[in-house]
């Protein structure tokens, strides 16, 4: 059983804050994190191993930085890890990205094809969801993007029952494989590094491929040449004009209160009876 | 395709999503889009044009005619019947390319964002996912889409130059939801073989799931909000009452779903729903862009905070700055009061 795991590196976007002089994104301290639904993704490919046997690979497309990001991939459990780098893959959008770790997928698939390839359902600084439907296109594999559970796979048959996330509920798929997957938090829960994965990742450097080798990816089809997208302009939302505000330890509780609600009867907004209104269910 | 197609008119393409029949109302959201951007490129000679996969749905054209279709291009199969990525993205790709659409505009629903990305990729061209704003670039002439990045702490405004059709997906409740015109609005069905067989295709559906009940935050009239200030799951009963009494429903940040307190479906935000309530009352909500972008539109935010430099306070058309675990309890004491009086 072989699974391939694209992962990629990105700023913890819980930690990026905006300069409020100069309104632009402050980077620098921001801590590099995996994209937390990738390390899921790597998750399941190492409990696919502990079950079947067989090997996982990780690749990632990123600055040389995003090494690291690998190196924590084979403390969890990978056992190789490609690095893609290269200035002429930056500033790629999502098309041309896919096309990036499509192509590397195909070629470490020359020597060794995959079963599985997995990825997160998206990454948290993007949010796009693009580059596995992408990828997977490319590939003319079948895609079940939002899978939260393999109900059951076998690697003799190369079929596999998935469940994904839908907005109706949960819809459970036949699969032939190889599939792409894009996964859902649930898919797998992250267990604690053993101690043998951290001995061989404290020694274990990645493999670096670049836009020619060991592969040549097509120049025309990389980077900024090869994207469809530009962003024209980026810029921090607009802020409204703030409203009124009242304030308990100045007022009083019971004014600032009944104040307000005064305000939400003359706006309209509690016309709504009570009696009749659906109820909320949430905590059944 | 044994029609020659006339490309004569740019053409603006929405794709109608549907589920069992009934259309999912982004659907219409980006119909009343498309017309805003005919006219903002040059009024009547763009054609809005609906594409509307399935089986068994050709009285859904209708609909589509009167939010504003010009023509319907009907893809009708059995294997169409439920969502499929593979047979639905084959059949709208290759209509694309046959007919050449200038933009093409999807929901950025479960399926929308399924199917866009790989649309996309078949016909090698740009997509813009969860756009909160179209507009026409006015020297360029082509589309600009608006998207939140980084989390919601930038916007982008992104251009695809040379590549087409221009796609871009929108989240349902982005954009407002448009005037029908009047029954018996009228226009062209265009059916159109998809030639796929069964056989061919590697997923097919086993079974369904069904979810509970299905939370629509989307529509909901009155939202009652709660981030980290709540505390502990005790706040989240606190919001319930408030919600039970209001008739509303109970919505959280972020960080409460991970922390499991609640469901996802619960979460408003970047990562979440957007909603347009007509009262979003947020408590100990720090006001994170990540939430503001899924609340900003609400007709009447009140926030409940103690700090008073928190950013929620910004977008607030009424701030109180108090302890939530005291300000909720009051407002539900002076609720029950008024609505005792009012109804005797």
């Amino acid at each position: 059983m072989h699974t391939i795991v694209a992962i990629k590196q990105v700023p913890d976007t819980t930690h990026v804050r905006i300069d409020p002089e100069t309104g632009t994104l402050i980077r620098e301290g921001v801590p590099a994190v995996i994209n937390p639904y990738d390390r899921h993704a790597l998750e399941m490919a190492i409990r696919l191993k502990e079950r079947f046997g067989g090997t996982v690979t990780v690749l990632t497309m990123g600055p040389p930085k995003a090494a690291e990001a690998l190196v924590e991939c084979v403390e969890q459990g990978a056992d190789r890890a490609i690095l893609l780098s290269d200035r002429k893959f930056g500033g790629a959008d999502t098309l041309a990205t896919a096309y990036v770790i499509a192509h590397a997928i195909a070629a470490i698939q020359v020597e060794d094809p995959a079963d599985l390839l997995l990825f997160g359902k998206q990454a948290i600084d993007g949010d796009t969801a693009q580059v596995g439907p992408g990828v997977a296109t490319r590939l003319a594999v079948p895609l079940i993007t939002y899978a939260m559970r393999i109900e059951s796979l076998d690697p003799a048959t190369r079929t596999a029952i998935i469940h994904r996330r839908i907005e109706q509920g949960i819809e459970v798929l036949e699969t032939t494989l190889p599939a792409l997957l894009t996964v859902e938090k649930e898919i797998a829960t992250i267990a604690r590094a053993p101690l043998p994965n951290l001995v061989r990742a404290a020694h274990y450097r990645p493999e670096t491929w670049d836009a020619t080798t060991p592969v040549p990816f097509d120049p025309a089809r990389i980077g900024i040449k090869g994207s469809a997208t530009i962003v024209s302009k980026a810029f921090t939302p607009p802020r409204k004009e703030p409203g009124e505000r009242m304030s308990v330890a100045e007022s009083g509780l019971t004014r600032v209160v009944g104040q307000a609600l005064q305000r939400l009867v003359t706006a309209g907004v509690l016309s709504s009876a009570p009696a009749t209104a659906p109820r909320d269910e949430s905590n059944a | 395709m044994t029609e020659t197609p006339d490309l004569g008119a740019p053409r603006i393409w929405v794709l109608i999503e549907q589920d069992a029949g009934q259309v999912h109302p982004v659907s219409w959201e980006l119909l009343g889009a498309a017309r805003r951007l005919a006219s903002e490129l040059d009024g009547e000679a763009t054609c809005v044009e609906a594409v509307l996969p399935g089986y068994g749905v050709r009285h859904l054209a209708a609909e589509a005619f009167r939010y504003g279709a010009s023509r319907v291009y009907l893809l009708e199969d059995p294997v169409l019947a439920l969502y499929r990525n593979l047979p639905y993205a084959l059949g709208v790709s290759r209509l694309a390319q046959t007919y050449r659409p200038e933009i093409l505009l999807i929901g950025a629903t479960t399926l929308g964002r399924d199917l866009a990305s790989t649309i996309a990729t078949q016909l090698e061209t740009g997509l813009t996912a969860d756009c909160t704003e179209l507009t026409i670039d006015p020297k360029l002439r082509i589309l600009a889409a608006t998207r939140p990045t980084f989390g919601g702490n930038l916007m982008a405004t992104i251009l695809c130059r040379k590549h087409r059709p221009q796609m871009a997906t929108v989240r349902p409740r982005v954009l407002p939801l448009p005037e029908a015109l009047p029954r018996g609005a009228t226009g062209e069905i265009l059916a159109v073989e998809l030639d796929l067989r069964e056989a061919d295709l590697p997923v097919r559906r086993l079974r369904l799931i069904p979810g509970a009940e299905r939370l629509n935050l989307e529509h909901a009239q009155v939202i009652v909000a709660g981030g980290r200030g709540l505390g502990g799951p005790d706040g989240l009963t606190l919001l319930r009452q408030l919600a039970d009494l209001l008739g509303g429903i109970v919505a959280v940040t972020r960080p409460l779903v991970d922390a499991g307190w609640i469901s996802a479906d619960h979460q408003v935000g970047q990562t979440g729903k957007t909603v347009r309530p007509k009262l979003y009352i947020a408590a100990g909500i720090s006001g994170a862009v990540q939430h503001r972008v899924g609340m900003g539109d609400a007709n009447l935010i009140l926030a409940i905070n103690r700090d008073p430099e928190a950013p929620i306070f910004q977008i607030a058309h009424l701030g109180i700055v108090g302890d939530l675990h005291e300000v909720i309890p009051e407002l539900i004491r002076q609720l029950q009061t008024l609505r005792a009086g009012d109804s005797p």
